[in-house]
């Protein structure tokens, strides 16, 4: 699965390698972001484009599978 | 609680926001600055005694109350996090730009918007120059700008913002240590405890609704992502009603009793340097506040760089002067920008191009 690192960095960096990933894989995704705005946002973006996104909380990170 | 994922619930959240500005503005606090990020920073650079302009100088207990409001509400909710390392002297850099090119237009991004609710077309024209300002930081974003990763760090670092802040609070109330303005817009405020509360309602709702000034322009530009833009609707239309039911809603350059003025290329540019800043920074002066507040230590950074900008304009004199009425002659002044602060928001803009072109994501260390 592809995985896209966009932990610690500032917005909207996480959603432009998220659309950014998306747009280049054939099957899911995986991002990893660790602030919980930034979760709302890659969810938020998931869903607006029709696709479901399932989050897990990994330490004080978040995982956001992307399929 | 989540504020930020639906439409409604964002734009209740700038009404919000909007009625505690509005409830300020009639309450004491200067003609429509209201909640000014900039000058109420620099007010309480001047009351620390970094600036020596004797107008502007007040502990304003709003950046208290926003920096604490999304400090208590991010602990509540679990979304603090103490984290640290994303380029912190760059932020501090684009805080200093942020501020002066805020002082050159006098106002920060929410002042922007108060202003235009009040109908000043001063403000209208500053918008052209902030959505170009986004949209340049924009560009550089798609051409991969980043400042890097930040990482977490000891749970104390991201609380010293907050921290003191609340002993400046301590000190504004309990000594005569601060300084404050006997005259002119500093010494123009609400109740201090009205101040307090509004500052921490404030924070709390900008917190969960993510609310930024130049992120929202930055979505539409990127994304045509509308969300962030809702809230800032929901304040448009607070404000504009309250200036409207106040008899405050005047069309025109140079209205009497808004501190602004009428110089057109400089209004452009020094929101140009604002809109540019902020997206390079991740945020307009409002966010960062927010942020620090629920524990970036790099957020943090761009708020005391805020405050040095701050000191800078008023030390330098760089800041512009605001269109007033001369109680002597009653003859109509002109607010200008000097010369000095034409120059520094020149270079203001240069240093952001170069900020913006020389930091990429591919060469950031993982």
């Amino acid at each position: 699965m592809k995985e896209v690192d966009a932990r610690g960095l500032s917005c909207p960096e996480p959603l432009m390698m998220t659309a950014e990933a998306l747009k280049n894989a054939d099957g899911p995704i995986k991002v990893l972001v660790s602030e919980a705005h930034q979760k709302t946002n890659v969810e938020k973006f998931a869903k607006d484009r029709g696709k479901k996104a399932t989050t897990t909380e990994k330490g004080s990170e978040f995982e956001i599978v992307i399929e | 609680m989540n504020l930020a994922d639906s439409k409604k619930k964002l734009a209740l959240a700038g009404v919000v926001c909007g009625l505690v500005a509005a409830c300020l503005a009639y309450f004491g606090n200067p003609a429509n600055m209201a909640f000014c990020i900039a000058c109420f920073v620099r007010d309480m650079a001047g009351s620390l005694g970094m600036h020596q302009a004797e107008a502007v100088q007040y502990a304003r207990p709003e950046i208290i109350g926003l920096v604490c409001g999304a400090f208590i509400i991010s602990i509540a909710t679990k979304e603090y996090r103490s984290v640290a390392g994303s380029s912190p002297l760059i932020r501090f850099v684009l805080g200093i730009v942020i501020m002066i090119g805020s002082l050159v237009f006098l106002g920060c991004p929410l002042r922007m918007v108060i202003r235009m609710s009040a109908g000043d077309l001063n403000a209208w024209v500053a918008l052209i120059g902030f959505i170009l300002g986004v949209s340049t930081g924009a560009f550089a974003l798609k051409k991969g700008f980043s400042l890097g990763r930040s990482h977490e760090t000891n749970q104390a670092s991201g609380a010293v913002l907050p921290i003191i802040m609340v002993g400046i609070l301590i000190l504004a109330l309990c000594t005569s240590l601060l300084k404050a303005s006997t005259a002119g817009p500093g010494s123009m405020h609400a109740p201090i405890i009205l101040s307090l509360i509004g500052g921490l309602v404030f924070g709390a709702f900008a917190q969960k609704s993510r609310m930024c000034f130049a992120g929202s322009i930055r979505d539409v530009v990127l994304m045509k992502n509308f969300d962030l833009l809702t809230v800032i609707g929901g304040l448009f239309v607070v404000m504009l009603i309250f200036n409207l039911a106040m008899g405050k809603f005047v069309v025109g350059f140079d209205t009497p009793g808004v501190i602004a003025h009428s110089e057109f290329i400089w209004n452009i540019l020094g929101m140009y340097a604002v809109g540019f800043a902020a997206v390079l920074a991740g945020g307009c002066p409002l966010r960062q506040l927010i942020l620090a507040g629920q524990g970036s230590s790099d957020a943090a950074v761009t708020v005391l760089g805020l405050f040095f900008g701050a000191a800078l304009c008023h030390n330098l004199g760089l800041a512009a002067s605001g269109t007033a009425m001369n109680a002597e002659t009653q003859q109509i002044v002109p607010g200008a920008v000097p010369m000095n602060g034409k120059v520094a928001c020149v270079i203001c803009i240069v240093v952001c191009f170069v900020i913006a072109f020389t930091n990429k994501r591919e060469t950031a260390k993982k």
